[in-house]
Parts: structure tokens; C-alpha cells; sequence
């Protein structure tokens, strides 16, 4: 048995870093405290690494990976036999997670380094850019439910940050506020969820929760809730948790606003880790789902299949790169849920969930390298915007060269990683629900054409009249951008299928053609479609937007979800809810309790008049009092 | 002399100090050492209690003595603490030690201030140690009363309105408070012998039902008051706009707690038949409070005012707690009086600091803080987000015991009221972010901000304590959290009883 203690480590570390950086960053110069975090990730790197290759290469026999709890200690006591613990486990998904987090965050340290250089701020960046580190490697390995939705806070409140980075920029400063907002909404779901779960199972831990054998899945299905099943609603309920932070329609909203950030921690946060932190929760807790409420599995197939194609759409149509981005993202993510929601449990009926964690990391890889590439044209050209660009391949041949090689991944074009992966998921769809794969396999040719869209518009089309002439950006950044083409390359070889599969056995896949073929040709008609369109100025976008003009507007202007969201908060919770508390508190509530004291008041002053101090009053009152009485005692004594 | 009565002679003897002294200089220099010695006092508690309980002491009250100072009727000095006494008392010497700091350049009559001030808090350090109903009750008054002079005198705004209007409704509150008492002790000897003003021995005998349908709403609503219970807390949006910073970190941090605590102590441990009969009218009261308060927050436009509603909000989830009736949920009604305690007496410190530069309060005229003054803009962010309830501050760790308690309850009435008061969590979110977004950060609104200077090292002391206390109890709750639950056991039992029953 191998003794992973030192995991507790990857989380500690940037952790301190954080206290470090956030009290005594502001007396550092701003160079220092960029090196400082930067070493911490790296140490925190080679530890993911070591503990990936001692897990994964290194058990002893053949049998299945299991679930290996590092360390666990009682954080608080909830009732007699429900405690929170914090703890570090380790198991497929979760080292595999690691793996992408360290990789994804290591690179973008060293890539801040450039991008943020001079920037007001740099160490707060960098201590930001560290709490989110602790926050995303402490959810990954969390031994349980409630673990995981602590430091899902805590990723979103890093989130909100780093959105918010630039403060003095309203818009940044509402990013931000929507972001938090629209998660915290969709985590108040996942609250509840976590509260009917833990109610009925009486525990948080995962081994228990998620044990095919265990009691929670043999008994718990039979458990009712206010009259639905009970898992059901708990794992719906956690189910939105998730769609919020990765930003599954309706609550996509906040991602593409997201994109306010600096680029590096779009391509950290809002591309490769915390967002697909949706996807990890159901991964998760797949047994619970495929084995306790297979319905609620649906529910995520096609809430994924409807955002990719959706996302897709948008992102067609959108001039800002880094929203072009934001919207793959989402259309990304939409298949890594399908895979999950058309997924099975055990060898290779498990292939979606297979797939979608094999997507999950070589998405990781390209997306970083995408974002990344964006954030060096960006820093060249000082504009995010396409209309902006053009030509830049002359320029910026290393961004050239490695923007490419993403795009083609995104694409599907085999021999790189993003053939491999898209190709599993197609392969699990196809086998479940056949409108589900053509619509995914449609999308993988929308998918094709606007990240070649934007390939062309940006590094061929017109050369745009440059202010300076646009240069290479330093070592810093290109350096990631190489090591990352490099593994958006070779990560499709990997083999996903012996190392992390749903029940921990490895099984044999091999590539069904009748798939494969049709889909690289759908990329292919994709790229094409995009040189022709794109790589001269033609005239046919504009011809084509002209007659599809619904749909182009729709799709332009996101289908008007944002002003749909906008009238609910503003014109009906702020105005409708809102204001007539604040009114009714002030001129019903308090009004009455005025009203008390006026009363009071009214009365006593009615009251003192009686004690004037005049002695014709005083008499004048006694002689009445006495004339009553005797009326009355008469009165009385006849009757 | 022993232990627990230096909580009420070290403010006294400051105050004795006080009067001597010769300036603001003195004063303050005074107030803070004896303040000083009162928060190592509360931390030498905590530590004597933890040492007392590992010793294996198993008593329900600990460092208990009584002296009997009105014969004829029974009412004895009765003091002692549990658990749950021992973690309000840390809270209070915490918040009166920076209440002083924030106070520290009150310079018009700053003696009278500071004794004011002082007094207020001796009132409170003596009712979390009484364990005599009418000691307690006395306690009571002296930490109510004080309030009107400081506001009144150094307040702001329309302050002889606002101090009348709390004093008023918290005398309110006392009167119905005072029969409840009373009709408590002419009923404390069911089972024959002497009548009696000792919780301990109330809790023995069962009152009779009729008599406790009659006082349990009496003493709840008597302290609801105090705690901000829905339709009774309107005194604290107006009282805490005009009251003084350190009064309103004082009231807001300590003083609401006295309600929940009393509400709690007294009305629920007591009389908990009617408690049961009666908890689904005040749930749904308490219900109200959460959600309304939390509401009304979005609305408002002076901070004060915003966080007095998020007050009602907070402190309505206390009660709410304690209408649930399980150990789970009460712990969280404790865990969230403290945590409150310690970030709404931040939220006012730091409102107070910020108005003292920017002489406004009205969140449409600030803006772009941070850059100008980045020590106190942080601090606030942490309050805010230790408000929204982040993971690693107190908020979290109170709300979702609360919440867990809460859920305890199977039927759909608690359901649906739960997951309702689990909403606010959301709309909380919307009001903090919203005055972060607007105060502190954008374009800096005006040229003159940029002259500002940042906390000064009294400021640093006091918004670095709280912070600390909000972080400390955030990250490692699990002694607080078991300490206050080993105090509950008694109190559930007995609430247990009648639930089976």
C-alpha cells in the first residue's frame, strides 16, 4: 500500500501562498510575488504528478482502481452521525482532475507572468489566482458532498474576484456580480440537494454515497419526497447546482460577461477547471444517478445536447474573440454532460462516462491553449473585438502556429486529442439516443466552422490598419502556448479507457468508422465552409446573414436570454418585491407602531388637562361627581 | 471574590477610572485597558471552561456561586455559566473591545461617552452570567437603558426621534417581558415549596399548561423584540441609522443577542410545552423576518439602513433556529448569534469609518473606494462575503447548521419554511454585491476621495480583531460548534420530553 499523505500538500500549499501573498503582497515588489506563486504551483505540480504516476502505474495486481482516502479529519459535527469531514481522496476521476488543474494552472502562472506584467494589482492577481488553486484542487479531491460545496463557494467566490479584477471598470465590476449571483442561484438548488440526500442516507461521504452495493442505492430509491422519489429530486436538485457553474442553458448567462476577466483566468476558470466542475459533480456521483434515478440522467443528456447546439449557434455570429471562445466553452461542456447522461455503468457500457472525462481533460488542454492564444493576440493588438484583426499570422507566428493546432483539435481532425475524444462521445450517443448523436454530430460541424471563422478572420483576411505593428509576445506566454499545443496533440493517445472508467476496470474500445468517418467529414465541410467564407473578404456572410435574418439576429444577440433574466430581477423582483417591502415596512409597519405613540400620546394630553390646577375645575367636577352620585344612589334605593 | 463576578467589577472599576480622568486622551486610554483585561478575561474563560470540562466537571453550570440579596422574595445573585454563556461572553468582550476602538475620537464629551458605553456593556457581561431570572432581568435593563443617552446625545440624524422610538418599544418589550417573568416565578412551585427566580429549579417543575399558553408568548415576544422579531423591529433600521458607530456595533453585535439568548434560555428551556404548541406561529414569523429583512435590504440606500435590515434578516434566522427545537438547529442559532454578533459589529465599525471620511452614508454617492483606501475596502468585502455565508467565515458555518437543523423536521410546513429561509442565501448575495460593486469599486467618484488616508493603527485593531474572530471561528469551527453542543444536552433533553410526549 502506498502512502499518499503528502496529497494533503497540493492543496495546503497554494493555500498559504494565498495568506502569504493576500497580507504581505501589497509590500512586495509586484516581480517577487508573481515568482513566489508561481513556485508554489510548481511544487504543487510535480506533487500532482508524482501522486498521478504512483496511483495510476504503481498499484499493485491488476484489480480495479478504487477510491483511496489520503487523509480525513472532522471539520464540524452536524448531528450525532452526520459530520463534515475535510479530507483528500484519490481515485480516478479525481487524479485525473489534478492532472488538468496543475497543468492548466502551472501554465497559467507562468503565462501571467508576461500577460499581467505592469498590470495595477499583480500580486493581488497572483494571490487570487493562488486561492483558486486551493479551492479547485480541495473540490476535486473532496472525500464528500459537502466538502465539495464548500469549496464550490469558494471556486465561485474566486471566480468573482478574478472577474471582477479590474474593479475600476463597471462592467467588470457587473460581470462579476452576475456571475456570483447567477451560481449562488443555481447553488442554493445544489444546497437543498445535498440537504434531502444527507436527510435520507444520514451521511456526506462519497464511498458511501456512491457504493453500488451500498445502502443508499439498494434502499434509498424506495424514499419519497413531498411525493416524488427522493433521490430524484436530490439529484436533480444538485444537478442544477452543477448546470449553474458549468453553465448548461438556461443559467449560461454569466459566462460569456465572465469573459470581463483577465484572459489568463478565463482560460484558467472559465474554460478548463472551474466551470467544468459541473460536469466533475455528476461524474462524481454517477453511481447514485445511473443506478438510483436513471431519469435524472436524461434530464442532463439533453440538457447538454440542447447547450452545445445552442452555444454553437451564438457563437457563430459573435465579433468579440473571447466571447466566440465562452460560447464553445459552453457547447464543449453541453457534450461532456451528454456523455454523461447517455452514459451506462460498468466495463464498457460505462464508454460516455469514459468519454466524457477524456473530453473533460483534452478540452482542458486546447481550450487553455485557445484562451491563451487569444489572451497574446490580444496583448498585441489591444482589442478583443474580430473586426479588430486580420493578417496576424505574419506577426505572431508561434500564436499562429499554436492557435491552429487548436483549432484543428476543437474540430475533431484526427491524429489530434480532440478526434479521439468527440469520437467516444459520438460512439455513446449513437448507441443511446440517436437524435441526441445527430444533433451532436451537427454541431460538430458548426463546431468546425466558427473556430475556423475566427482562425481566418484573425490570421489571414484583410490586414486590418495596426496602430504599432503587432509583435510576438514574450517567452512567458509562448512558452505555455507550446507545451500546451503539445499536449492538445498527444493527450488523444492517452489510454483513457484502462485508466479512468466508471466502475474502475479497464475495457477495449476500438474505433467504430461508421462514426468516425462521417464526423471528420462534417469538420472537414466545417473548415471549408469557413475558408471560403472567410479567408478572402467575401461578400457570401453577409448575403447569408441577410437571409437568414432571424435567426442571425437571434443568434447575435443571444437570443435574448440577458434581457429576459434583466426584466425578471429588474422589473419584477426589484420592483414588484422589492420596493413594496421597503414601503410597506416604512408606512404599514412602522406606521403602526408610530401610530401606538401617537395614540398614547393624544391620549395623555387629553388626560393632563384634568390635573389644570384650577380650584373652580376641581370644584366644579366634585359637585357634578356628587350631584351623579346622588342620582344614582336614589335611583337605585327606589328601584 | 470569584471568578465570573470580575465580568461585572472590571467595567465598574473602569468606569470608577473614568471619572478621574482628565481628557479624551485619558478617557480613552482607560476605557481600552480595562476593556483590554475584559477580553483577556473572556479568553482566560474559555480556555478555564475547556480545561474545566476535560477535567470531566459534568455539571450543567460551572464556576457557580449564588448569593441571596432579597430574602423575602427569593432573588438571589445566581451565577454560572454553561457552554453557550461562555461563547456569548467571548463575543461580547470582543465587540466592546473594538466598539472602543472604533470610538476612539469621540472627543465631544468623550467621558460620558465612554462611561455610557461601558455601563452598557457591564449590563451585558451580567445577564450572559446570571442564572436568576430577575438578576437577569435587572441586567437587562441596564444595558436597554444607556441606549437612549448615547443615542440621543451622540448621535446622528434625527437621533431624539430614533432614541425614543427604540426605547420605547424596548421598554415595550421589557413590560411584557417582566409579567412573563413574573407569572413564571408565581408558578415555580408546582410541586410545593418556596417560589423561585432560579432557572435551574424552574426547569425541574412543570409549569402548569394554562399558565405557560399565557407567559411563553409573553417572554418570547418580550425578547423577540430585542431580537428584531417580525412586526417588532423597527426600531433597529431607525436606531442603528442614528446611533453612534461603537453604540451600533454594540447593539447590533451584542445586544440583539440578549433577545435570542433570553428568548431561548428562558422562554423555550422554561415553558416548553407551549413552546411546542405555539412554534408554528413565531415559525412562521421568524420565517417572515428572513426573507422580508433580506428583501427590504435590496431596497434601501444608506448603509446603515441596509445593514439593519440584513440584521432583521440574520437575527430572524436566529430565532428561527430556536423554534426548530433540536440540538442541531439550536447550535446553529447560537453559532449564528456569534457569528452575526462579530460581522455586523465589522459591517458598523467599517461604516463608520468609511462615513467619517466620506461624510455620507448613501450608497449613490460613493464609488471607487478601494483604490483610495484599500485596507478598510477589503475588510469590508469580508464582511460582506462572511454575510453571504462564504466557506471559511463564521456566516457558513452557522447558517448551514441552522439548515441542517432545521431540515430535521420532516413534515412539509418545516420543508417549505426551511428551504424558503435557505433562499435568503441568494438574495443576500444581491444586496452585498450591490453596495460592494457601487462603494467600492468602479471609477473614483469624486477628486476629493483621493486625499483619504486608510485605517489608521487603532482602525487596524479594531476591524484586524473581528476579522480574525470571524476567520478563526470560519476555518476551525469544530470546538466552538462542540462545546456549545455539550451545553445543549440538558435543554434538549427536556425539550425532547415534550416533543415525545
Amino acid at each position: 500500500m502506498i502512502d499518499f499523505g503528502y496529497t494533503i500538500w497540493i492543496p495546503l500549499i497554494p493555500f498559504f501562498m494565498f495568506l502569504i501573498l493576500g497580507l504581505f503582497g501589497g509590500k512586495m515588489k509586484p516581480m517577487i510575488s508573481g515568482y513566489l506563486g508561481t513556485l508554489g504551483l510548481l511544487v504543487t505540480t510535480v506533487l500532482s504528478f508524482f501522486a498521478a504516476y504512483q496511483y495510476f502505474f504503481q498499484r499493485t495486481g491488476e484489480e480495479a482502481f478504487e477510491k483511496i482516502i489520503a487523509s480525513n479529519t472532522v471539520w464540524l459535527n452536524i448531528t450525532d452521525k452526520l459530520h463534515i469531514d475535510v479530507g483528500v481522496m484519490l481515485d480516478p476521476i479525481s487524479v485525473m482532475m489534478l492532472i488538468v488543474v496543475s497543468t492548466v494552472s502551472f501554465m497559467v502562472h507562468i503565462y501571467s507572468l508576461g500577460y499581467m506584467k505592469g498590470d495595477f494589482g499583480f500580486s493581488r492577481f497572483y494571490s487570487f489566482l493562488s486561492l483558486f488553486s486551493f479551492s479547485m484542487y480541495s473540490l476535486v479531491v473532496a472525500t464528500n458532498l459537502f466538502q465539495m460545496y464548500m469549496c464550490w463557494e469558494l471556486v465561485g467566490v474566486s471566480s468573482y474576484l478574478l472577474i471582477s479584477f479590474y474593479y475600476e471598470k463597471p462592467s467588470a465590476v457587473l460581470a462579476g456580480k452576475k456571475a456570483f449571483i447567477v451560481t449562488r442561484f443555481a447553488d442554493l438548488g445544489f444546497l437543498i440537494g445535498i440537504l434531502i440526500l444527507s436527510y435520507i442516507s444520514g451521511t456526506f461521504d462519497f464511498e458511501e454515497l456512491t457504493n453500488p452495493e451500498g445502502a443508499m442505492i439498494s434502499q434509498g430509491t424506495a424514499l419519497t419526497f413531498m411525493g416524488f422519489s427522493a433521490i430524484s429530486v436530490a439529484l436533480t436538485l444538485i444537478f442544477i447546482g452543477g448546470a449553474g457553474k458549468s453553465a448548461m442553458f438556461p443559467l449560461h448567462i454569466w459566462l460569456p460577461d465572465a469573459m470581463e476577466g483577465p484572459t489568463p483566468v478565463s482560460a484558467l476558470i472559465h474554460a478548463a477547471t472551474m466551470v467544468v466542475a459541473g460536469v466533475f459533480l455528476v461524474a462524481r456521483l454517477f453511481p447514485l444517478y445511473y443506478l438510483g434515478a436513471p431519469d435524472v440522467l436524461t434530464i442532463v443528456a439533453y440538457v447538454g445536447g440542447f447547450t452545445s447546439l445552442f452555444a454553437a449557434i451564438i457563437a457563430c455570429t459573435q465579433l468579440d474573440i473571447k466571447r466566440v471562445l465562452a460560447f464553445s466553452t459552453m457547447s464543449q461542456i453541453g457534450y461532456m454532460m451528454l456523455a454523461l447522461g447517455v452514459s451506462g455503468y460498468g466495463d464498457h457500457d460505462g464508454l460516455g462516462f469514459m468519454a466524457s472525462m477524456f473530453h473533460l481533460f483534452t478540452h482542458a488542454m486546447f481550450k487553455a491553449l485557445l484562451f491563451l492564444g487569444a489572451g497574446a493576440i490580444i496583448h498585441s493588438v489591444h482589442s478583443n473585438m474580430m473586426t479588430d484583426m486580420g493578417g496576424l499570422r505574419k506577426y505572431l507566428p508561434i500564436t499562429h502556429i499554436t492557435f491552429l493546432i487548436a483549432c484543428l483539435t476543437i474540430a475533431g481532425i484526427p491524429p489530434f486529442s480532440g478526434f479521439f475524444s468527440k469520437d467516444e462521445i459520438l460512439v455513446a450517443a449513437f448507441h443511446h439516443d440517436k437524435v441526441l448523436f445527430f444533433i451532436e454530430w451537427a454541431v460538430a460541424g458548426i463546431t468546425a466552422f466558427y473556430m475556423f471563422r475566427l482562425y481566418f478572420v484573425v490570421f489571414w483576411g484583410k490586414e486590418t490598419h495596426y496602430h504599432h505593428t503587432p509583435h510576438e509576445s514574450p517567452l512567458t506566454m509562448t512558452i505555455p502556448l507550446m507545451i500546451l499545443a503539445l499536449a492538445s496533440i498527444f493527450s488523444g493517445f492517452i489510454p483513457f479507457n484502462e485508466l479512468v472508467t466508471s466502475d474502475g476496470h479497464g475495457f477495449h474500445i476500438h474505433t467504430e468508422w461508421a462514426i468516425a468517418i462521417p464526423s471528420i467529414l462534417v469538420g472537414i465541410v466545417g473548415i471549408a465552409v469557413a475558408w471560403i467564407f472567410y479567408k478572402k473578404e467575401s461578400g457570401i456572410p453577409a448575403k447569408l446573414a441577410a437571409s437568414l435574418k432571424l435567426l442571425y439576429v437571434g443568434s447575435f444577440n443571444k437570443f435574448y436570454i440577458d434581457e429576459l433574466y434583466m426584466f425578471i430581477t429588474k422589473k419584477i423582483i426589484f420592483n414588484r418585491i422589492s420596493a413594496p417591502i421597503a414601503w410597506f415596512d416604512r408606512h404599514v409597519v412602522d406606521a403602526s407602531m408610530n401610530g401606538i405613540a401617537w395614540v398614547t400620546n393624544s391620549i395623555s394630553d387629553q388626560i393632563k388637562e384634568l390635573q389644570s390646577g384650577q380650584l373652580q375645575k376641581y370644584g366644579y367636577v366634585f359637585i357634578s361627581g356628587v350631584i351623579l352620585l346622588t342620582f344614582a344612589f336614589v335611583y337605585l334605593w327606589f328601584n | 471574590m470569584d471568578f465570573l463576578t470580575l465580568f461585572v467589577v472590571v467595567p465598574v472599576l473602569t468606569i470608577v477610572g473614568i471619572i478621574f480622568t482628565k481628557d479624551m486622551k485619558q478617557t480613552r486610554m482607560v476605557s481600552a485597558i480595562g476593556m483590554s483585561i475584559q477580553l483577556l478575561l473572556s479568553v482566560a474563560l474559555v480556555f478555564m471552561y475547556l480545561a474545566e470540562r476535560r477535567a470531566g466537571n459534568t455539571s450543567e453550570m460551572l464556576f457557580a456561586h449564588s448569593y441571596i440579596w432579597f430574602e423575602s422574595l427569593n432573588i438571589s445573585y445566581n451565577i454560572g455559566v454553561d457552554g453557550i454563556s461562555v461563547a456569548m461572553i467571548m463575543l461580547t468582550g470582543v465587540v466592546i473591545f473594538t466598539g472602543i476602538f472604533a470610538s476612539w475620537t469621540v472627543e465631544y464629551l468623550s467621558r460620558e461617552f465612554f462611561i455610557s458605553l461601558i455601563f452598557l456593556s457591564t449590563g451585558v457581561f451580567g445577564f450572559f452570567i446570571s442564572i436568576d431570572l430577575f438578576t437577569m432581568f435587572l441586567f437587562y435593563e441596564i444595558a436597554v437603558i444607556p441606549m437612549y443617552l448615547l443615542i440621543g446625545i451622540w448621535g446622528t440624524g434625527p437621533k431624539e426621534y430614533s432614541a425614543m422610538k427604540l426605547t420605547l418599544m424596548l421598554m415595550g418589550g421589557s413590560a411584557l417581558l417582566l409579567v412573563g417573568l413574573l407569572g413564571i416565578y408565581f408558578n415555580s412551585n408546582a410541586g410545593g415549596g418556596d417560589l423561585t427566580f432560579d432557572i435551574l429549579e424552574i426547569a425541574k417543575v412543570n409549569i402548569p399548561i394554562e399558565a405557560q399558553r399565557l407567559f411563553f408568548p409573553m417572554t418570547f415576544i418580550g425578547f423577540g423584540v430585542l431580537g428584531a422579531l417580525f412586526p417588532f423591529h423597527t426600531w433597529s433600521p431607525d436606531g442603528h441609522a442614528s446611533a453612534p458607530t461603537a453604540v451600533s456595533m454594540l447593539h447590533a453585535g451584542v445586544l440583539m443577542k440578549l433577545g435570542g439568548y433570553g428568548a431561548f434560555r428562558v422562554a423555550m428551556f422554561l415553558m416548553p410545552e407551549a413552546a411546542h404548541e405555539m412554534a408554528w406561529f413565531f415559525l412562521i414569523l421568524t420565517g417572515i423576518s428572513v426573507v422580508y429583512g433580506a428583501f427590504g435590504a435590496i431596497f434601501q440606500k444608506d448603509l446603515k439602513y441596509i445593514n439593519a435590515y440584513s440584521s432583521v434578516s440574520h437575527c430572524g434566522l436566529v430565532l428561527f433556529a430556536i423554534l426548530m427545537m433540536n440540538q442541531t438547529a439550536l447550535n446553529g442559532a447560537i453559532l449564528q448569534m456569534i457569528s452575526h454578533g462579530l460581522m455586523t459589529a465589522l459591517f458598523f465599525a467599517l461604516i463608520g469609518m468609511l462615513y467619517g471620511r466620506t461624510h455620507t452614508r448613501m450608497i449613490d454617492q460613493m464609488g471607487g473606494l478601494m483604490k483610495v483606501m484599500p485596507v478598510l475596502s477589503v475588510s469590508y468585502v469580508i464582511a460582506g462575503l462572511a454575510s453571504l455565508g462564504l466557506p471559511g467565515l463564521s456566516g457558513f458555518v452557522a447558517e448551514m447548521t441552522i439548515f441542517f437543523g432545521a431540515f430535521q423536521h420532516p413534515d412539509t410546513f418545516h420543508r417549505i419554511l426551511t428551504i424558503t429561509a435557505a433562499a435568503s442565501i441568494v438574495i443576500t448575495a444581491v444586496y452585498i454585491l450591490r453596495v460592494v460593486g457601487q462603494i467600492l469599486y468602479g471609477p473614483i467618484k469624486d477628486e476629493s476621495y483621493k486625499k483619504f488616508d486608510d485605517a489608521r493603527w487603532y482602525e487596524r485593531l479594531s476591524t484586524g480583531a473581528l476579522i480574525v474572530a470571524i476567520a478563526g471561528i470560519g476555518l476551525a469551527p469544530l470546538w466552538l460548534s462542540d462545546m456549545i453542543n455539550e451545553s445543549l444536552n440538558p435543554i434538549v433533553d427536556q425539550l425532547v420530553q415534550v416533543i415525545i410526549k
